[in-house]
C-alpha cells in the first residue's frame, strides 16, 4: 500500500519515494526538492484544512492537497 | 545584430524569492532606478546603475523565481533576457545568481540552470552572517571552485559588504569581456553538461529538426524546450509549426526509454550535482522547532489563534486605508481647491480658464488623491511581505479562495479594493500565475470602494426610510447600506468563476509555495517598494487619467456658450467686491459710534480702559467725544449704508437665481448632456429620467461626481455634497413633467445597483491597463461592468416597482 503526503499527521516525517505524473506539476514540484529520497516533516495543516506545510531541503514548503496527493511517502 | 564597443555592460540579477535580491539591489544601485516594461506581458523589470567613479554596469533586475521552466509568457522574458533575445536589454555580460547561504541546495537549483545558458555566472550567497550560524564550513574560493564560478559572501545589509560585492562585479566584467560572448549563444554546442547522453542526443536532433524548418534557436532554449513539458516554448513553438508535437513526444519518449524519465530528468540530474558539489557542507536547517520564529508560526498559522489575527490584520490595514487616509485626502481636496480660486483669479474668465482650473488643476488633484491610500497600503503590504507574513497570508485564505478558483494570494488584493481598487489592483503583482492575476484584476473593481459611499448615503438617506427593528438596535437605513457594501463581493464570486471557466480556462495553477523564515523588515527595502507604487501610480497612470479628465472637462463645457454664465459670474464677482467695500465702511461707522476704533495702547491701563463702558471712557479722555451732531450723522450714514447692503444682498440672490439655470441649461445642452437626451430611451426602462443619465454619464472619471452633477442638475449649484439637505430635498421633490416624482424607491435603488456594480472610475480602468498589459482589458472590464450594472438596475427597478 502506498502512502502520500496528504495522509500524514503533523510532527510525521517521512522520505519520497516518488511524484506521480508526468506534467508540469510533477516538475514543479521536484524543483522545489520533493525529489525521490528527500526527507519531510509534516508541519501542519492550513486553519481551513487546506493547504498543508511541510520542512523540506532544510526550509517550509507549503502546497495544496491535491499536489500532496502527487507525492508517494515512505513514513519514518 | 552589433555591439557597440562602448556600451556599458548589462548584468541580470536573478535569484530564488525570499533572497534578498531586492535589497542588495537597491544597495548596490541606489533608489532611482528605473523601471522596465515589456509589451505583451505583465513583468516589470527594474534597471538600475552601479557606478563607481572609473566604472560603470547596468543591472537588471529580473522578477524573482525558483526556476526557468517557464510556465507563462510572464515567466519565459527571464529566460528570453538571460539568452540576450530580449531587443529592450540587448546582450547581457553575464549574471549574477543570488542565492541564500541557508538554503543552498534550493537556491543552487536556479544557478545551475543559469549557468546551463552558457552565459558568464557571478554567484553571490547572500545572508551569510546566518548561513555562518548555521554552521556553514566553506570559503567563497572554495566554494567557487567547487562550482566553477567565482563566488563572493555577502550581507545586503551590511556596507562594507557591498562594497566588496560591487567590486567582485567589476572584477567579473573585467574577465568576461562582452564582445568574447552574448550573440553566438544560438550556435554554442553541449556544454560538459550533467545530463546524460542520451538526453543530450534528443537535443541535438531537435535543434536540428528545428533549424531544417527555419527555426534557429539557441541550444539552451532546445534543451528547455525538450525538458518542460507543456512550458510555454513548448506552446509557442506548436503554434509557430504544429507537426512539432508529434517529434517532441517521440523525443521524450525515446530518453524516458533509456531509463531517464523525462518529467524529472531536471530536478533530478541538477539536485544530483548540486548535493555532489556541496557534499560535506554540512549546514544545518535555520528553521528548527523550538526556535522563537518557530514558536510564532505555530501561533500564526494555529486554526483558531491565527485566524483571529489574521482578521485583525486585515482589519487594521482596511482601516488605515479607510479612515487613515481621509484627512490627507481632505486635506489634498482643500488645497487643490484653493489653488483652483487662486489660479482662477489670475486669469480672464473664458474656455481657458475653465480649462485650467475645472481641467487640468481638478485633473492632476483627482490623480494625486489616491496618493495616500496608494501609499498607505503599499506600505503595509510591503512591511507584511518582508518580514513574511504575506506567504502565511496566502497559506491561510488559499481554501477560501479556491472555492472560485483562485488561490490564497488574491485575498489581499481583493480585501484592499474595497478601500479602493486602484492600490488593489496594484497589489496583484504578488500573484505569479497570469491567469490567477488577471481574474483577480478583472473582479478588483467589483467590490464596494469608498467612492460609492457618498451616493449611497444620499440616497439612502433621502429614500429609504429611517425606521428601526428589534427595539432600536437594527435600523432599515443601515441594513440596506450592508446590502449595498456586500452586493459587489457578492456578485464577483459568480463573475470570478465564470471568467476562471471561460476566458482564463486551465487546471487550477498550482500552489507550492515557500514559507520563509520570519525577519525584520528592511527599511530601505520597505520604501523603495513604496516609492516604486507610487511613482509608477503618478507617473503612469497620472498623465493618462489627467489626459481623460480634460477631455470629459471638455465635454462637459462644449459646445455651449459661456458668455451670459460668465457675465453673470463677472457681475457676481463685482456686486460682492461692491458689497464687502460698503460692510467694511458700515462695521467702521459702528466702531466709532462705540469708540473702539483708535489705536490701542498696550499698557494695563489702557487696556484696562478699554473694557470699559463708552461713557466712562470718555470721562478718562480716552475717546475724543462725540458731538450729538457727529453721533446723528453717523447714524444716518449707517441706515443708508445697511439699505445699500440689503439691496446688493437681493441683487445676488438674484444673480445666482439666474446663475444656477444658466449652468443647468449649459449642462444640458454640452455634449454630455445631449448624450443623456440621447440615451434617455436606454435608461427609461431603468426608472431613470435624461438628468440622472447625465449625472451616470458626467460620473464616468468617478462616481463620486455624481452628486455635484445633480446638484447642477437640480439648480442647486455645484458645491453640493451627500449630506446637503437641499439636495436630498430636491431630489425627492423633482418631479417628471406629467407631474409624478422623478425619484421613487424604486428608482433610488436603481441607481444604487448600477453605482454598486459600474466602471464608473477612469482611474481604475487606467490602472487595469497599466498592469494586465492591455487595454483590451480595461475596456473588457467598462464593458462587462456596465452591462452587470444595467441589467441589475434594470431587474431591481423592475421588481421593486411591483411593491411601490
Amino acid at each position: 500500500m502506498t502512502a502520500t503526503l496528504e495522509s500524514l499527521q503533523t510532527g510525521q516525517h517521512a522520505r519520497v519515494q516518488d511524484v506521480q505524473g508526468d506534467d508540469s506539476l510533477a516538475l514543479r514540484i521536484m524543483e522545489m526538492g520533493l525529489l525521490p529520497g528527500a526527507e519531510i516533516e509534516f508541519i501542519g495543516r492550513a486553519p481551513l484544512g487546506d493547504p498543508l506545510e511541510i520542512r523540506v531541503a532544510g526550509y517550509h514548503l507549503s502546497l495544496r492537497k491535491a499536489e500532496a496527493h502527487r507525492v508517494v511517502i515512505e513514513v519514518i | 545584430m552589433s555591439l557597440a564597443v562602448d556600451r556599458v555592460p548589462h548584468l541580470a540579477v536573478v535569484g530564488n524569492p525570499n533572497t534578498g535580491k531586492s535589497t542588495l539591489f537597491s544597495a548596490l544601485t541606489g533608489i532611482f532606478t528605473r523601471t522596465g516594461n515589456f509589451p505583451g506581458v505583465t513583468v516589470e523589470m527594474k534597471l538600475g546603475r552601479l557606478k563607481t567613479s572609473t566604472q560603470e554596469a547596468v543591472l537588471v533586475d529580473l522578477p524573482g523565481t525558483y526556476s526557468l521552466a517557464a510556465r507563462s509568457a510572464d515567466e519565459r522574458v527571464t529566460v528570453d533576457v538571460l539568452l540576450g533575445l530580449r531587443p529592450e536589454i540587448g546582450s547581457l555580460a553575464g549574471a549574477l545568481c543570488i542565492v541564500d547561504g541557508t538554503n543552498l541546495e534550493r537556491n543552487l537549483y536556479l544557478f545551475s540552470q543559469v549557468r546551463d545558458l552558457g552565459l558568464p555566472v557571478l554567484l553571490i550567497v547572500n545572508m551569510i552572517d546566518r548561513a555562518e550560524k548555521a554552521g556553514i564550513s566553506i570559503t567563497a574560493p572554495e566554494l567557487s571552485q567547487r562550482l566553477g564560478v567565482p563566488v563572493v559572501f555577502c550581507n545586503a545589509h551590511d556596507q562594507s559588504s557591498v562594497a566588496l560585492v560591487q567590486k567582485s562585479i567589476f572584477e567579473f566584467i573585467a574577465q568576461n569581456p562582452p564582445a568574447a560572448q552574448g550573440t553566438d549563444l544560438a550556435a554554442q554546442q553541449a556544454s560538459n553538461s550533467d545530463f546524460p547522453p542520451p538526453f543530450e542526443t534528443a537535443v541535438n536532433e531537435l535543434q536540428g529538426l528545428l533549424s531544417t524548418h527555419g527555426r534557429k534557436m539557441p541550444r539552451p532554449l532546445v534543451s528547455r524546450l525538450l525538458m518542460d513539458i507543456d512550458g510555454q516554448i513548448e506552446q509557442t513553438e506548436v503554434q509557430r509549426w504544429p507537426e512539432l508535437s508529434p517529434h517532441l513526444q517521440r523525443l521524450r519518449e525515446q530518453v524516458s526509454a533509456a531509463g531517464y524519465r523525462i518529467s524529472g530528468i531536471e530536478p533530478r540530474v541538477r539536485y544530483a550535482s548540486i548535493r555532489k558539489a556541496i557534499a560535506g557542507l554540512e549546514i544545518r536547517p535555520v528553521r528548527q522547532a523550538g526556535q522563537f520564529s518557530e514558536k510564532l508560526d505555530g501561533w500564526l498559522t494555529h486554526s483558531v489563534f491565527g485566524l483571529l489575527v489574521f482578521i485583525f490584520m486585515m482589519f487594521v490595514v482596511f482601516q488605515l486605508l479607510y479612515r487613515g487616509a481621509e484627512p490627507v485626502m481632505e486635506l489634498m481636496e482643500t488645497a487643490f481647491g484653493s489653488l483652483q480660486d487662486l489660479v482662477g483669479a489670475m486669469m480672464p474668465r473664458g474656455p481657458l480658464r475653465s480649462l485650467v482650473t475645472q481641467g487640468v488643476i481638478a485633473g492632476v488633484g483627482g490623480v494625486l488623491v489616491f496618493l495616500p491610500q496608494i501609499v498607505l497600503l503599499f506600505l503595509f503590504l510591503a512591511i507584511l511581505e518582508d518580514c513574511g507574513y504575506m506567504a502565511r497570508a496566502a497559506f491561510l485564505m488559499d481554501r477560501l479562495m479556491t472555492k472560485v478558483g483562485l488561490s490564497g494570494k488574491s485575498f489581499v488584493p481583493l480585501m484592499s479594493s474595497f478601500a479602493c481598487a486602484i492600490p488593489g489592483v496594484m497589489a496583484t503583482r504578488v500573484i505569479e500565475n497570469r491567469k490567477d492575476r488577471m481574474v483577480t484584476i478583472l473582479v478588483a473593481p467589483l467590490m464596494s470602494c469608498s467612492a460609492r459611499l457618498p451616493v449611497y448615503s444620499l440616497l439612502i438617506g433621502a429614500f429609504i426610510p429611517g425606521v428601526s427593528f428589534f427595539s432600536g438596535w437594527v435600523d432599515l437605513r443601515s441594513l440596506v447600506l450592508l446590502a449595498f457594501l456586500s452586493l459587489g463581493a457578492i456578485v464577483a464570486i459568480p463573475v470570478a468563476w465564470i471568467l476562471k471557466k471561460t476566458i482564463f480556462p486551465g487546471e487550477t495553477p498550482p500552489f507550492v509555495m515557500e514559507l520563509p523564515p520570519y525577519k525584520w523588515p528592511s527599511i530601505k527595502t520597505v520604501f523603495q517598494r513604496v516609492y516604486d507604487r507610487a511613482a509608477a501610480f503618478v507617473v503612469r497612470a497620472g498623465t493618462l487619467i489627467l489626459l481623460t479628465s480634460i477631455v470629459i472637462w471638455g465635454l462637459g463645457y462644449f459646445p455651449g456658450d459661456h458668455s451670459r454664465e460668465n457675465a453673470i459670474l463677472a457681475e457676481m464677482e463685482e456686486t460682492n467686491r461692491v458689497s464687502d467695500g460698503l460692510i467694511e465702511r458700515r462695521d467702521e461707522l459702528q466702531q466709532k459710534l462705540k469708540g473702539t476704533n483708535e489705536v490701542q495702547p498696550s499698557s494695563f491701563y489702557a487696556r484696562w480702559i478699554r473694557s470699559q463702558p463708552v461713557v466712562k471712557r470718555k470721562e478718562a479722555g480716552e475717546i475724543p467725544p462725540l458731538t450729538p451732531a457727529e453721533i446723528e450723522k453717523i447714524e444716518k450714514d449707517l441706515i443708508a449704508l445697511n439699505q445699500q447692503i440689503k439691496e446688493y444682498s437681493n441683487l445676488m440672490e438674484q444673480l445666482e437665481g439666474e446663475l444656477v439655470p444658466t449652468q443647468g441649461q449649459l449642462q444640458e445642452n454640452s455634449f454630455l448632456g445631449m448624450a443623456g437626451h440621447w440615451i434617455e430611451p436606454i435608461v427609461r426602462p431603468l426608472g431613470w429620467d435624461w438628468r440622472i443619465g447625465v449625472g451616470v454619464l458626467a460620473s464616468f472619471p468617478a462616481r463620486e461626481v455624481i452628486i455635484a452633477t445633480l446638484g447642477v442638475i437640480y439648480n442647486l449649484g455645484e458645491g453640493m455634497e451627500a449630506e446637503s439637505p437641499q439636495l436630498r430635498d430636491a431630489l425627492v421633490n423633482s418631479r417628471n413633467p406629467d407631474g409624478s416624482p422623478v425619484f421613487t424607491i424604486p428608482v433610488a435603488l436603481s441607481i444604487m445597483v448600477f453605482f454598486a456594480l459600474c466602471a464608473q472610475c477612469m482611474a481604475t480602468l487606467v490602472v487595469v491597463a497599466q498592469e494586465s498589459g492591455s487595454w483590451k482589458w480595461a475596456v473588457f472590464t467598462f464593458v462587462y461592468m456596465t452591462v452587470l450594472a444595467y441589467v441589475g438596475a434594470l431587474i431591481t427597478f423592475q421588481v421593486a416597482s411591483l411593491w411601490w
